[in-house]
């Protein structure tokens, strides 16, 4: 694909490195409010692929969107939204993104450009190239990213919207998260495809890989993506190399990866590569580093705080959005 | 008022929308070149150029997903299916999606989207071509439902459903395509959704029905009085869901009787949902029990003989007329 990304600025690799650490940081405060049962339901950690998320973040103009399917907590992060009524939606309260209707797995925030937060495997992914054409229909000069997961790759879904995007020109940019396994499937013992990437190319979609494990690869790579799409009006696909370092949600205890083949992956860890990288480049020194993770620990720990004294939503919320008028049935 | 097909009430609806408000367009199989694959899409390829007018693939999950994302997006699509029986592979979008984003973002996204195409049995189509899946969607709190009979209230019900704030799924039964009624010249005739009406006023019995059954009674109705001796009330609720409960309560407190023609399976069905409201609203003023006439619970055979055995007819309908009065 054509580079048209610029270099990013060491204080803007500073930032991103505190967006990633942050992420981190709300995982695994959420993984232990998940294990004091004070989140319910579902809950799926984006452990590992935070690069990805931060990337995003750095690369989309406000009128872009983004929209995902349900490892969604740092992208809604990553796009705008405070750590508050992120947190406070996990826990079901009032005072969530939206207001203790969602949960995990359907964070919203369209006022930042965050459409969600999608439930069923591949379910985004239609709907992105809808928005990709509403875009397109108002001239808006906007691009749609569309994550989901190496699971996703073989519904029909994503075959019909490549086709429908390709023939339309949609300014639809599809990432293809490829952790390697579907819930505990390796992809390998479902998948007939070859590179996930390559299947762009019977689509005429313009398609490349890259280290989602990897700061600066992601941004590269999600940058030129997404200004070649909003020059060209054409879709592309990418797939991103990543691993995540825990289970599928809180209750999947992985036993379909051995403890070393999880070391090895862990050791691609983006959080240390990038402290490295700013560390041998002067950009910051590792007692700065430190101050940012000591910082962000002490905020989470307010912020859970925050969460659990949060009202529960009231009766009346259970009705009043279910149609735009009063519901009757 | 101007005679015309329901097919051309359709079209005209479209076309005013599509004037009115730009962020309307209509997209599915066989709409733009050819036309629409029942021609109801007639010369709106000419009038609103291929932006607003597309082909697309035969590809029901992509093409109405995509519809359903460009409504989130904030504009106003009218998805045609060519048929209901293919927007099954669709389900995913309308009731995971279109249905649930107003709820699940506690009002910050909306889906205004308008679902339309053909129902009902054709005319030996035989098993997959020729169902009434209405209740797949009037099941689903989110979607709004409207199924009409004539060309007047297909003409104004789709000029609402499209102005709609919400995802509404509009059945067009294949067999009223070619029927002919008046529709109101009036630039603003336009029918609310929920509101349904008296096709007949009478004091007997309440007989419900709605889309070709309903057609199938306003055209027969008088034969019906006829052969029965009965001052037949005819009830088309018009939509589904929501449904005008006070008007159906209204008019059985009124008669005392009630009979449900409904094109479609009994199990679980609109008729079903109907026939529950009465005995809830009207238990007191009922002076038999609810009377259903269904299609026969099989799928749809080929043979013409054995397609009409298994749709509700003139005959099934007056027996149940004769059972509530006790005839």
């Amino acid at each position: 694909m054509a580079d048209t990304s610029t270099q990013p600025e060491p204080e803007d690799l500073l930032a991103l490195y505190r967006q990633m650490v942050r992420f981190r940081r709300f995982e695994e405060a959420a993984a232990r409010a998940y294990g004091m049962g004070r989140i319910y339901g579902f809950c799926h950690l984006h452990i590992g692929q935070e690069a990805i998320a931060a990337a995003l973040g750095h690369a989309l103009q406000p009128r872009d969107l983004l929209i995902s399917g349900y490892r969604i907590h740092t992208l809604a992060l990553a796009r705008g939204m405070d750590d508050q009524p992120a947190m406070d939606e996990l826990f079901g309260k009032a005072t969530g993104c939206v207001q203790g209707l969602g949960g995990s797995m359907h964070l919203f925030d369209p006022d930042n450009g965050f459409m969600g937060g999608w439930g069923l495997v591949g379910q985004q992914v239609p709907t992105a190239t809808g928005l990709a054409f509403a875009q397109k229909y108002r001239n808006a000069n906007a691009v749609t990213v569309c994550l989901l997961g190496d699971g996703a790759v073989h519904q029909g879904a994503l075959h019909e919207s490549l086709n429908l995007a390709s023939i339309w020109d949609l300014p639809v940019v599809f990432i293809v998260e490829n952790n390697h396994y579907g819930m505990g499937t390796a992809v390998t013992r479902v998948s007939s495809l070859p590179p996930i990437h390559e299947l762009g190319k019977p689509y005429k979609i313009d398609h490349g890989e890259f280290d989602g494990m990897d700061l600066l690869a992601s941004l590269d790579a999600i940058s030129s993506a997404v200004e070649q799409t909003r020059t060209t009006s054409r879709p592309a696909l990418l797939e991103a190399r990543c691993s995540r370092f825990r289970g599928h949600s809180m209750s999947d205890p992985g036993k379909y990866r051995t403890r070393e083949q999880l070391e090895e992956e862990k050791a691609r860890d983006p959080i240390p590569r990038l402290a490295q990288h700013l560390v041998d480049n002067g950009a910051a020194t590792q007692e700065q580093l430190d101050a940012i993770d000591q910082e962000l620990k002490e905020h989470f720990k307010a912020v859970v705080r925050n969460a659990e004294q949060a009202p529960w939503p009231d009766n009346e919320l259970l009705d009043a959005y279910t149609h735009a008028t009063p519901n009757r049935h | 008022m101007a005679e015309m097909h329901f097919r051309e009430a359709l079209n005209r609806a479209m076309r005013e929308e599509m004037t009115r408000d730009e962020t309307v367009f209509l997209l599915g199989e066989e709409v733009a070149e050819y036309n629409g694959a029942y021609k109801v899409s007639q010369g709106l390829l000419d009038e609103f150029g291929p932006q607003r007018v597309l082909d697309t693939p035969i590809a029901e999950l992509g093409f109405v997903g995509l519809g359903v994302g460009a409504a989130i997006g904030g504009l106003r699509p009218i998805i045609e299916v060519m048929t209901f029986n293919f927007a099954m592979l669709s389900l995913d979008a309308i009731v995971n999606t279109a249905a649930k984003v107003r709820y699940m973002t506690a009002g910050k996204l909306a889906c205004p989207i308008v679902l339309r195409g053909a129902t009902g049995a054709g005319g030996a189509l035989a098993a997959q071509h020729s169902q009434s899946l209405e209740s797949q969607y009037t099941h689903i709190p989110g979607l709004k439902v409207v199924s009409p009979a004539t060309p007047a209230d297909a003409h104004g019900l789709l000029r609402s459903a499209i102005r709609d704030p919400d995802p509404t799924v509009f059945f067009e039964h294949e067999a009223l395509y070619g029927t002919r009624g008046d529709v109101p010249d009036d630039p603003d005739h336009i029918i609310p959704i929920g509101v349904g009406d008296i096709k007949r006023a009478g004091k007997d019995v309440t007989v419900i029905a709605w889309s070709r059954q309903m057609r199938q009674l306003i055209d027969n109705v008088d034969k019906l009085v006829e052969r029965t001796g009965l001052d037949i009330e005819l009830l088309d609720p018009r939509t589904l869901r929501p449904l005008d409960e006070d008007l159906i309560l209204e008019s059985v407190r009124k008669t005392g009787r009630a009979v449900i023609v409904e094109e479609a399976w009994p199990h679980s069905s609109v008729g079903a949902t109907i026939a529950d409201l009465i005995q809830r609203g009207a238990f007191d003023y009922l002076d038999a029990p609810v009377a259903r006439v269904n299609q026969r619970d099989v799928p749809m055979p080929y043979a013409p003989p054995l397609e009409k055995l298994s749709l509700p007819d003139l005959d099934r309908i007056e027996q149940a007329i004769r059972q509530v009065a006790y005839l």
